[in-house]
């Protein structure tokens, strides 16, 4: 079956099967690699991507459900060679290790963090229920969350 | 001295990550490329009568469809350990007649992609005779139980005794208090958040094979497929480790899937995929843990530790994986003593078969599960003896004056405050502060409990020759290259391997600061047999210490080169020159003009035309460091947590953590190491259990039912350091790696216990669910206990 | 991690829905975050998908009269984000306790209720609201009662060719309050116990009406009907929802499920904590009126004292 969508501000089209999962799509159609398979039951947000501008994670979407949709994916989130707020809060507060949840977490945490420049500890803390991270304990994830978020308001 | 460490240099392998451009073996395509599924056992424990392959392989798409009679050419995965006396059975890479855990493979379907390749594992149709199984460590050696293997008697494969076993019984008798307690340190599943996955190439020409795989050492997969199983030789094998996404010891084995994908790659000569999926992950990857123990604590009245004995069944699984005899032996035993002079101990250990996944390293391997003993030991002591926990440890805490100490178990310790890193914890955390709240909440009725736990960790297994005398296959030294570059670039190779730690940052610190030139001109390699020389890789928290002291030898050989140079070209005497590693400059004494830049002399030993008699051009060193002992850190932990009277849910309310893991070279990487060890530990105390029912069926395979810990279950963890440099290595440093996790489970465990004392409760195992804590205090309460 | 094979077709309307099921089976799909997961663990083979996820119409909240409508393609999201004072707090938390925020992103309320998951949360809180499922079928339309549309374990009202349009709920008046409180799985974040309580409180602080509910015990949402009856003409004192709450075991039935992480027993015992629980915040949220009636009265008490007082001097 035919779909065509939006990734990363270019337009795709492919003729898939209607099984095929979303997160297969973007990793094995297009070469998009960066959204990550770390469980099969919805459960770890290593997939997570915007679609149509919220999260979800695109292991639990079919290709043919995101037919015509706008997406962005890890890759797209960096402007023009520069990077996201939150991709450089990452960096600043050494919010990764292994970098597997990475991808995820920062396509969680930036829609987390839209609109929303004071975000409290808690407020992050369950803001990234979807997420599972087995390396950081989390503490310099929200650490990162924290700072992107005012760094996207456009404070530091 | 020198520019970076010690320093909190941001992460240079960063940017690919927050990028989505991470080199994850899941991520690799090669055109032409097959994809593999593998068909598993559903029985913990089954004769297999046939398998009909015939459905699955006649399915469009299918390239070919493999039993394990087609395997009959590769050897077995073998045990890497193997101390005297040790029953060592079969493993075969795919079940020929018997299947003996749920999951062991039996079939292997090559397809064009990986929807179809399921699609045809699915018709595969397997015909089994179930067998009664048997999944408990202790319960393997009753009389009865079903044998998992037929060569081991008992489902014994060893039993490992250390210490005096008659004085420790002795002191034990003789005490004035003993305490006696059963204990089980539950089975864990690792669950790195990136699921294992291999790809093989096979080059028909040349006849060489390429393996990709999500490996924490990938020299010793090349020598166990080279030498073993897969039995191409070294010299025409690849094996590339690249980005790998967490380990935590489950990706130290050597995995049936990495002899089978290689396997069918040129079988089919073409490229051949597979990947796991978490389902998969949870009944193949190695598990932790998995201990029933028998522990038995001497005391005297004022507290002072006279003895420890301690049995030990460590469940080993199904097949003894690589290092699987290793953690609950040599690793554990040997760890009884704490940071606490005890004048005997006996420990021993009963490696037991059983229906279940085999178990195997998990992060802290034996270390965790030693801790967890002498401390939850140490808790009900003080609690009989109506003492403070902290005073009853500091009453027995070995003196810094006595190091090195030789304990009774083996290892010998090398440096420590422990008086200073208890005083540090209890100012960090405010622990008599702490205790006061408590005694506050406790008359409101609520139940608040203070945690405190004092661990000690060996970590960078070594040196070799003790290693291999216990029983390892190969030794444990590490390798280091410095190749400097005509223009005075670097490039480091290392046969440690980073899956998350953050050696490229490191190490560039260590290297830069070693040769005085800029981090940014140091670039580190590791993760490819055929770019690095041979290394053992990273596991044990062993990579600063054995790794990083193998770059500061190579490191000390370059220097030692540029100054001979630099001593002919400034025509001065080798003894008047200074190598000053600030800069790079190499120089005349008192001289500072009279100086040859890093560039200048790399450049000159290329084009070697004005070199000293005798000297070599070129300027590349390598070495391999294998240290004179483990390091041992030391930690100690305070956490507070309430307790919910109704439900029995456990809140963390407050956590604080001190650790001494010796010099630091990048304070906000080994931070991160801690908290993140912390926040797994935690997960053991409170969440993660891998659970089998009585028929071997895993109820814990995915996610929806295994608790890994979440964000929002946390407070903010606060954490410092006590630094005591190691002797063992020319940094000073000790592992970080671990301790986080071996502290976080027993200091959250002595909170919860502590909060449920008032009750009279005095022990619950792990994990500590609300519903085995509401249980508890109901039946304290209806029975009218506590206060 | 790889869903079978399926035919796939997309219907623009409700009433093509209908006839694609009709003509080729299967099962409908919406946001998928019940079906899918199921599917990749290859637990379900429906072989058929129709696509009801781009429905116009179907897809928000709107307020009729003395009601809400929520389109069964509403996001749980757009449930949890809803700002309207006379939504039902119950529903509105619960669905913010939903998986996680990607989820409730996806998930949408009819998929959700549609698929009858006994450890889901709407179907406890649609319970205790008396909420009415619109349908339709083949044969034109029908409401029914939430009390008959949760029939079993995974098992709805649903015919096979019908679909789930809308979900209405009353409004909330001053009166009237809810809460929904849960006992989360500490790995899948499903509900082992939740509980929904929808209380209307009189102007004296007397409750006058309670339907509470309770969910992840038993096959299917259950209905507590012991619990309102004892609340009603009482005030909402402690000691009343506690003696109220604990004769939800009266209401539960003999089928209380127990897995690995919360034993049958357990659950049990926490479903007189967490009705009390929902009870106390909805009867909070009802009560407002009384405690300002009341606390205007011992203000206003205050003032006429201390004017008396002067008065006298």
């Amino acid at each position: 079956m035919k779909v065509s969508m939006t990734v990363n501000g270019k337009a795709t089209e492919r003729d898939v099967e209607p099984r095929m999962l979303l997160v297969h799509f973007l990793r094995d159609e297009l070469g998009l690699t960066g959204a990550n398979i770390g469980c099969d039951t919805t459960q770890c947000g290593s997939c997570t991507i915007h679609l149509n501008g919220t999260a979800v994670k695109s292991c639990t979407v079919l290709a043919v459900q995101a037919d015509g949709t706008s997406i962005t994916t890890i890759e797209g989130l960096a402007q023009n060679g520069n990077l996201h707020p939150m991709q450089q809060a990452f960096w600043d507060k050494h919010g990764l290790q292994c970098g597997f949840c990475t991808p995820g977490m920062i396509m969680a945490a930036t829609k987390l963090a839209a609109g929303n420049p004071h975000l409290t500890d808690e407020e992050i803390r369950h803001g990234l229920e979807g997420n599972l991270c087995r390396c950081t304990g989390y503490e310099n994830i929200v650490r990162a969350v924290k700072a992107g978020a005012q760094a996207m308001a456009g404070g530091d | 001295m020198g520019n970076y460490k010690g320093k909190s240099m941001k992460r240079v392998e960063d940017p690919r990550f927050i990028q989505g451009k991470g080199r994850y073996v899941a991520n690799l395509s090669i055109p032409g490329m097959v994809h593999v599924a593998i068909k598993r056992s559903p029985y913990a424990h089954a004769t297999i009568n046939s398998v009909d392959t015939a459905a699955a392989a006649a399915l469009p798409g299918v390239v070919a469809v493999y039993t394990g009679s087609d395997f009959s050419n590769v050897g077995g995965l073998p045990c890497g350990f193997t101390p005297p006396g040790i029953k060592t059975p079969a493993h075969p890479v795919v079940a020929v007649s018997k299947v003996r855990h749920v999951g062991d493979p039996v079939a292997v379907v090559v397809a064009e992609n990986a929807y179809i390749a399921h699609d045809a594992v699915d018709l595969i149709e397997v015909d089994y005779t179930p067998l009664p199984a048997i999944v408990d460590a202790k319960g393997a050696m009753d009389t009865g139980a079903p044998l998992v293997h037929d060569d081991v008697p008992d489902n014994c494969s060893f039993h490992w005794p250390l210490g005096d076993k008659d004085a420790t019984a002795q002191a034990i008798a003789s005490a004035d208090h003993v305490v006696e307690m059963e204990l089980i340190n539950q089975r864990l599943i690792p669950n790195a958040m990136e699921p294992r996955a291999c790809v093989a190439q096979w080059d028909s020409f040349m006849e060489n094979m390429t393996v990709w795989t999500t490996s924490q050492n990938p020299h010793t997969i090349r020598l166990l497929l080279g030498a073993f199983t897969l039995q191409i030789p070294e010299h025409k094998l690849r094996v590339i480790s690249p980005d790998v996404g967490g380990g935590f010891g489950s990706k130290i084995f050597h995995y049936a899937e990495e002899v089978i994908v290689p396997w069918v790659a040129r079988a089919v000569n073409r490229p051949a995929k597979w990947v796991s999926t978490r389902s998969e992950a949870s009944i193949t990857d190695a598990h932790g843990r998995d201990h029933v123990t028998h522990a038995k604590l001497g005391l005297k009245k004022d507290g002072t530790i006279t003895g420890l004995y301690v049995t030990t069944w460590a469940n080993m699984g199904a097949y003894l994986s690589t290092f699987a005899p290793l953690i609950p032996t040599a690793l554990y035993i040997t760890l009884l003593s704490g940071l606490y002079k005890i004048p005997v101990i006996f420990g021993e250990t009963y490696g037991t078969m059983t229906n279940t996944v085999p178990v195997d390293a998990y992060r802290g391997a034996g270390r965790p599960e030693a801790s967890y003993v002498l401390e939850r030991l140490l808790d009900i002591a003080a609690q009989d003896l109506k003492m403070d926990p902290v005073e009853l440890r500091r009453k027995n805490l070995i003196p810094p004056n006595e190091f090195p100490y030789q304990t009774p178990v083996a290892l010998q310790y090398d440096s420590g405050n422990y008086p200073a890193l208890f005083d540090k914890i209890e100012q960090l955390a405010d622990y008599k502060g702490m205790r006061k709240e408590q005694e506050k909440a406790r008359k409101d009725g609520r139940l608040v409990g203070v945690g405190f736990s004092s661990c000690i960790e060996a970590s960078g297994p070594a040196p070799s020759a003790v290693a291999v005398g216990l029983g390892a296959g190969i030794g444990l030294f590490e390798s280091g290259v410095i190749r400097v570059h005509p223009t005075g670039k670097v490039t480091v190779l290392t046969g440690s391997h980073a899956h998350g730690q953050g050696h490229e940052t490191t190490f560039a610190q260590i290297v830069a600061d070693e040769l005085g030139v800029p981090m940014e001109d140091v670039e580190i390699i590791h993760g490819d047999t055929e770019r690095t020389p041979y290394g053992v890789g990273t596991y044990g928290s062993r990579s600063a210490a054995i790794g990083g002291s193998a770059l500061v030898k190579s490191a000390e050989k370059i220097r030692h080169k540029l100054t001979l140079l630099a001593a002919h070209l400034l025509e001065a005497d080798p003894a008047d020159i200074v190598y000053d590693q600030n800069s790079g400059k190499v120089h005349v004494k008192g001289a500072p003009d009279r100086a040859k830049a890093f560039g200048e002399l790399s450049f000159a030993l290329t084009t070697a035309d004005k070199l000293p008699p005798g000297m070599e051009a070129g300027l590349e060193e390598t070495s391999f460091y294998d240290p004179a002992n483990f390091t041992f850190p030391n930690s100690a932990h305070v956490a507070q947590v309430e307790i919910d009277r109704d439900t029995g849910e456990v809140t963390i309310q407050k956590y604080a953590a001190v650790d001494d893991v010796g010099k630091v070279i990048n304070p906000l990487i080994v931070e991160g190491q801690i908290v993140g060890g912390i926040v797994q530990g935690v997960g053991q105390a409170l969440w993660e259990h891998g659970v089998y029912d009585e028929n071997g069926q895993l109820l814990t395979a995915t996610m929806l039912d295994y608790a890994m810990p979440r964000a929002d279950r946390f407070p903010t963890i606060q954490v410092d350091r006590n630094e005591t440099p190691s002797p063992h290595n020319p940094l000073g440093v000790k592992g970080a790696g671990e301790m986080g996790t071996i502290a976080g489970t027993t200091t959250i465990v002595s909170a919860v216990m502590d909060a449920l004392a008032p009750l009279g409760i005095r022990h619950l195992e792990m994990p500590l669910t609300a519903e085995k804590i509401h249980n508890a205090i109901k039946a304290a309460t209806s029975n009218g206990g506590g206060n | 991690m790889y869903p079978p094979k399926f035919d796939y077709y997309r219907a623009d309307s409700v009433d093509e829905a209908v006839a694609l099921m009709g003509q080729h089976g299967g099962k409908f799909i919406a946001g998928g975050h019940s079906l899918l997961p199921v599917m990749k663990m290859r637990l379900a083979d429906p072989g058929v998908l129709i696509d009801i996820g781009r429905i116009d119409g179907l897809r928000g909240i709107t307020r009729s009269g003395n009601s809400f409508r929520i389109g069964a393609l509403t996001t749980h999201a757009t449930v949890a984000a809803y700002d309207d004072r006379h939504f039902p707090d119950a529903l509105k938390h619960a669905a913010g306790m939903i998986g996680d925020p990607q989820v409730r992103n996806r998930g949408t309320v009819g998929g959700n209720v549609a698929h009858a998951d006994p450890a889901s949360d709407l179907p406890t809180v649609f319970l205790a609201l008396g909420a009415t499922f619109h349908i339709a079928g083949a044969n034109g339309a029908r409401s029914v009662h939430a009390a008959n549309f949760f029939t079993g374990l995974f098992e709805t009202a649903l015919a096979e060719n019908e679909v789930l349009t809308a979900v209405e709920v009353p409004a909330e008046g001053i009166e009237n309050g809810s809460a929904y409180a849960k006992l989360f799985n500490p790995a899948s974040r499903y509900a082992m116990v939740g509980a929904c309580a929808n209380i209307t409180v009189s102007l004296t602080g007397e409750c006058t009406a309670c339907s509470v509910a309770v969910g992840g015990l038993t096959p299917k949402a259950t209905a507590a009907p012991s619990v309102g009856a004892a609340l009603v003409g009482k005030q909402l004192t402690d000691d009343n929802i506690a003696a109220a709450a604990a004769l939800v075991l009266n209401d539960l039935g003999g089928d209380v499920m127990g897995d690995i992480h919360a034993s049958a027993e357990y659950r049990r015992q926490m479903a007189p904590v967490f009705v009390g629980r929902a009870l106390t915040l909805a009867g909070h949220r009802a009560g407002w009126v009384a405690r300002l009636q009341k606390n205007v009265k011992d203000v206003a008490g205050d003032v006429l004292e201390e004017i008396e007082r002067r008065l006298r001097k």
